[in-house]
């Protein structure tokens, strides 16, 4: 992968400037560069992470929803998974082998938004076959990073 | 009460200004001689299971012969040596311990022993405890840092018994190309001296691929003392694993010496270190940051006026005060007093460098971003 692409997906927040020290390029070729991958889709969004865990009175919960489906002739699973991606509820949406098909992750202000999300929306549809709601109760590591409590290292502060 | 020869060793005028360090929260230090990554998971996780299976003995006085095949088979792949891991490879308790082992080893009261400075702080103190007489080969900034052949030529009609070489180098990062490593063994192969080869920094190589000082040719094997461990570029320096590797003769005689005065290195590192040698993707990233962080600040400071040539190899970088016109550690304790920086003065590792100061980029970009900034401001009221 392009150093440009690995210290962004680190850090996306880091000053043009910087990225050049660190990649040695000037700051007309990494604009160009950035660019391109904005335009070609390499680069989908600049995110940040939150833990929501530590936002007083954030009422948000999350639930990952195992969605059980029947297949259509020629599209397959892709036309019900776009009917169900679209909801904007569903903040991710897979395909997975094994014993359910689709997996959602679901976010909602309380447990009866998202319970009525299911009942109302999600089950009703008629290639949904079954669901199965799991409630998150607490986020450890997200997109590769420890959300719980960050090592750190334990050196002297000087050694030869 | 004290041995004269222990006497005759002078404690590291240093010594004060790392108490000082120590002593002062809060420090944004560009002193620290280790990665700041913790030991990659994976070899964590291992270290851990062996515990929980109940592996807490002794080994054998030469290590665990897993983890010696898997450093043969490791050297073979990586650099095309053989090694024999029943009787050329020897497990010891950091690199430390390996130069000790290889210094008592060879010589005898009075051999003289080649240190090329500016040196790693145990060589000399280590060379002058088994009773050699160090000659201390002097490089220059003008020339990289990097020996000088004529210079060694010069110096090998003492017939010293043996030369420490350690490349990448600690305190100065550089490195050299097999082609530089050849003209050095000219010089060497034509008397007999044993080389030493610290080579604690060859995961951290940047620009072209290490050479190992054996990989020169059949009789540079057979002359050479290879050392290498797991701390530095598997970020594992708590676990004191290192390793020897030479000629049946020289590991027997320093097992011999190992197995009165260490017994063996500890079950549980020497465990996880053979996991270590199958993190190589991880190392792999280790080194690109590294990598990264030397491009930053060698670029810094060069911008700050304190000139700086880019390593290829290790953390750290060698810089010159020269422009300043100060004594290293009269430098190093200014910075720490007005803006809470540490560096290592220059005379910590011989005590003609008195304009240097080493820097070390084992830290995080945010630390050295803000030590950069503290720095100039520093320099500014200079």
């Amino acid at each position: 992968m392009d150093d440009i692409l690995e210290i962004l997906e680190s850090n996306s927040r880091i000053s043009l400037k910087d990225l050049g020290k660190l990649t040695g390029k000037s700051k007309t070729a990494l604009e160009k560069s950035i660019k391109k991958y904005e335009k070609n889709g390499t680069i989908v969004k600049y995110k940040t992470i939150i833990n929501r865990q530590k936002i007083k009175g954030d009422k948000g919960v999350v639930a990952l929803i195992e969605v059980k489906i029947t297949p259509q002739k020629d599209v397959g699973f892709d036309l019900v998974a776009q009917r169900i991606y679209r909801f904007p509820e569903v903040k991710s949406c897979y395909l997975l082998s094994g014993t359910y098909d689709l997996l959602l992750l679901v976010e909602g202000d309380d447990i009866h938004t998202v319970a009525s999300f299911v009942s109302e929306k999600l089950a009703p549809l008629s290639s949904v076959r079954g669901t199965a709601t799991h409630f998150m109760l607490k986020k450890y590591k997200e997109d590769g990073v420890i959300l719980v409590k960050q090592e750190k290292n334990k050196r002297l502060a000087i050694t030869c | 009460m004290i041995a004269k020869q222990i006497k005759k060793i002078q404690p590291s005028g240093i010594r004060e200004f790392f108490d000082l360090v120590l002593g002062m929260p809060e420090v944004i230090s560009l002193g620290v001689g280790e990665p700041d990554f913790i030991t990659p998971w994976r070899i964590r996780e291992k270290a851990i299971t062996a515990l929980e299976e109940g592996y807490t003995s002794y080994t054998s006085n030469q290590g665990l012969l897993v983890l010696r095949q898997d450093i043969s088979d490791h050297y073979k792949k990586k650099y095309a040596l053989t090694y024999n891991p029943k009787n050329e490879i020897l497990i010891t308790v950091g690199v430390s311990e390996g130069l000790d082992l290889a210094l008592r080893a060879v010589v005898n009261p009075g051999d003289k022993v080649i240190v090329v400075s500016p040196h790693f702080v145990a060589f000399p103190a280590l060379a002058q405890m088994a009773h050699a007489k160090v000659l201390y080969l002097l490089t220059k900034e003008e020339e990289g840092f990097k020996i000088n052949p004529k210079a060694l030529k010069e110096l090998v009609k003492q017939n010293p018994k043996a030369i420490i070489l350690n490349y990448p180098s600690n305190p100065t990062g550089i490195t050299y190309t097999k082609k530089e490593l050849k003209e050095i063994w000219k010089v060497l192969s034509k008397k007999d001296i044993v080389v030493i080869s610290d080579e604690t920094y060859d995961e951290l190589t940047y620009k072209d691929v290490h050479t190992s000082f054996p990989s020169l040719d059949k009789k540079a094997k057979a002359r050479t003392i290879l050392l290498n461990g797991f701390s530095k570029g598997y970020a594992m320096t708590g676990f004191r694993v290192g390793f020897v590797c030479g000629n049946k003769e020289i590991i027997e005689a320093m097992t011999k010496i190992h197995s009165y005065s260490m017994m063996c290195g500890p079950i549980i590192s020497q465990i996880a270190s053979s996991e270590a040698l199958r993190a190589q993707k991880e190392v792999k990233q280790m080194r690109l940051a590294y990598q990264r962080r030397r491009d930053f600040i060698v670029k810094e400071f060069n911008r700050l006026g304190l000139k700086t040539i880019k390593p290829q190899g290790a953390f750290y970088c060698f810089v010159s005060l020269k422009k300043y016109k100060i004594d290293s550690l009269e430098f190093a304790k200014k910075l720490l007093f007005q803006e809470k920086v540490a560096v290592v003065p220059g005379t910590a590792f011989g005590k003609e460098y008195s304009s240097y100061i080493r820097i070390s980029y084992a830290t995080s970009l945010d630390d050295l971003k803000n030590a950069i900034i503290a720095i100039e401001r520093f320099l500014n009221k200079l």
